[in-house]
């Protein structure tokens, strides 16, 4: 269902972002932190990632998950007792049982919507966008709030300076709403290629294989860089591609991309493909590392904050995770880039530092040569 | 397209794509040691490749590229063949 029509020709309804929020946790480590404790320098960071810094949680991803939330409902001009529908994409949540989605409904107050974590890595947002606008144009659900929120600083192996430089902490939301079939979500693109999903794993996470103790070992992020960004460069490219021609339109229509930040060079590349000139693009990796499922949502928001869109604009979504899944979203823009009401929702303040917040990493982990 | 414009163009990539020091290209340039690609610009390097030339070049023949001189080979060849 690439343009909400149906077979009989008859025009369906579609679904359009009408709120926005984002969270991101106060406490920031730093390049130059990291070299503190890790063989790695700005310089090389910033050479390979684009990263600067990245946020360092001092509570839970439902935590960040529902602040995002609350700025997504006000923005919306909606209650929480509004929504009929929450999926939190996330492959780092508070919990399994229950769901962080259980605990995110819990804390704004939605109670007795439906409610669902959503599990595809860092395409987890675009995942659930889709799934939103789908559930509204079957008609079942018509206030959706669909978050990405993650905590990867609790995984973070910072014994391997491959992976412990690349990932951060953040929650981003949006609401959606049903359109017209002239706005909102034009076309989409989910898909995963189970056979690649050694690149990009933790290898003990769940319950695969016997109950065994935490073993530092089995218990961190492990990526096979190259191959990732050679996968991630083509599959989210030539995503972004696709569902820009199943919108109907041309590379040349659209207004602003809107990646995953994973890496400021997979970003070019993408863009490359797409033949877009960066001011088209939008990158805020510099300031928080790769959240996964939170990079877009957050991604929107700040675009919205710095004027970067206006009303009408073609927006693509394009995002690849460990899977390896990758997704991508065409979305024309509503009449509205301001937000209805604000809200004060925030984390609650903490006088620990970044360092101070990663230290259990490091006693369980251990530290790398230096 | 014989091999010196296979050349040419490889060479232009490595500008415009890879955002290389144009006088520091030559045939015996190692990528690695005297043009400092580091491991993502030599994927890089093989995405611009294939875009360009509309070769596929696997990983496996991907490792024989050091040179400038290699690299140009190696797309002359699968033009060829």
């Amino acid at each position: 269902m690439d343009n909400a029509v149906d077979p009989d020709g008859a025009e369906m309804q579609n679904a359009k972002i009408t709120g926005w929020g984002k969270c991101l946790p106060p406490a920031s480590l730093s390049n130059d932190d990291l070299a503190q404790i890790v063989d790695t320098s700005d310089e090389w960071i910033t050479t390979r990632t684009g990263i600067k810094e990245r946020r360092i949680c001092h509570v839970d991803v439902s935590d960040m998950a529902a602040v995002a939330a609350q700025h997504a409902l006000a923005a919306a001009g909606l209650e929480a007792t509004d929504l009929d529908l929450v999926i939190v994409g996330t492959c780092t949540g508070d919990s399994t049982i229950p769901s962080t989605a259980s605990k995110v409904q819990e804390i704004i107050g939605a109670t007795g919507c439906a409610a669902m974590d959503l599990n595809a890595a860092c395409s987890g947002f675009i995942y659930g966008l889709v799934v939103g606008t789908n559930m509204i144009r079957a008609g079942t659900n018509s206030r959706v709030l669909v978050i990405g929120a993650e905590k990867l600083s609790y995984h973070l192996n910072f014994a391997d300076r491959s992976t412990c430089v690349l990932f951060g902490d953040g929650a981003g939301a949006v609401v959606l709403e049903p359109a017209d079939s002239e706005t909102g979500v034009l076309a989409t693109e989910l898909g995963l290629d189970g056979t690649a999903r050694s690149l990009l794993e933790i290898p003990v996470s769940g319950t695969q294989g016997e109950r065994r103790p935490p073993d530092p070992e089995t218990a961190g992020i492990t990526m096979n860089g190259p191959e990732v960004f050679r996968r991630a460069v083509t599959t989210m490219g030539d995503a972004a591609v696709r569902v820009v021609e199943k919108s109907g339109l041309t590379l040349d229509d659209v207004d602003l991309l809107i990646p995953h930040q994973a890496n400021t060079r997979i970003i070019d590349a993408t863009a490359r493909r797409l033949r877009l000139d960066r001011d088209k693009v939008f990158i805020n990796i510099g300031s928080y590392g790769n959240t996964s499922a939170a990079t877009i949502p957050v991604a929107l928001a700040e675009a919205i904050e710095q004027d970067r869109i206006t009303p009408g604009d073609v927006i693509v979504f394009a995002a690849f995770g460990a899977g390896l899944s990758w997704a991508a979203a065409t979305v024309r823009w509503g009449d509205r880039v301001t937000p209805v009401a604000t809200s004060d929702a925030a984390l609650p303040p903490t006088d620990r530092t970044a360092m101070e917040l990663i230290q259990p990493n490091i006693d369980f982990f251990g530290l790398g040569a230096r | 397209m014989d091999r010196s414009a296979v050349a040419e163009r490889l060479e232009e990539v490595l500008v415009t794509e890879l955002g290389l020091d144009a006088d520091k290209i030559t045939e015996e340039a190692n990528f690695e040691e005297d043009l400092e690609v580091d491991s993502l610009g030599v994927v890089e390097l093989l995405m611009a490749l294939e875009d360009e030339f509309g070769v596929q070049i696997p990983d496996e023949e991907a490792e024989n590229i050091g040179t400038v001189g290699q690299a140009i080979d190696l797309v002359y060849g699968k033009l060829e063949s």
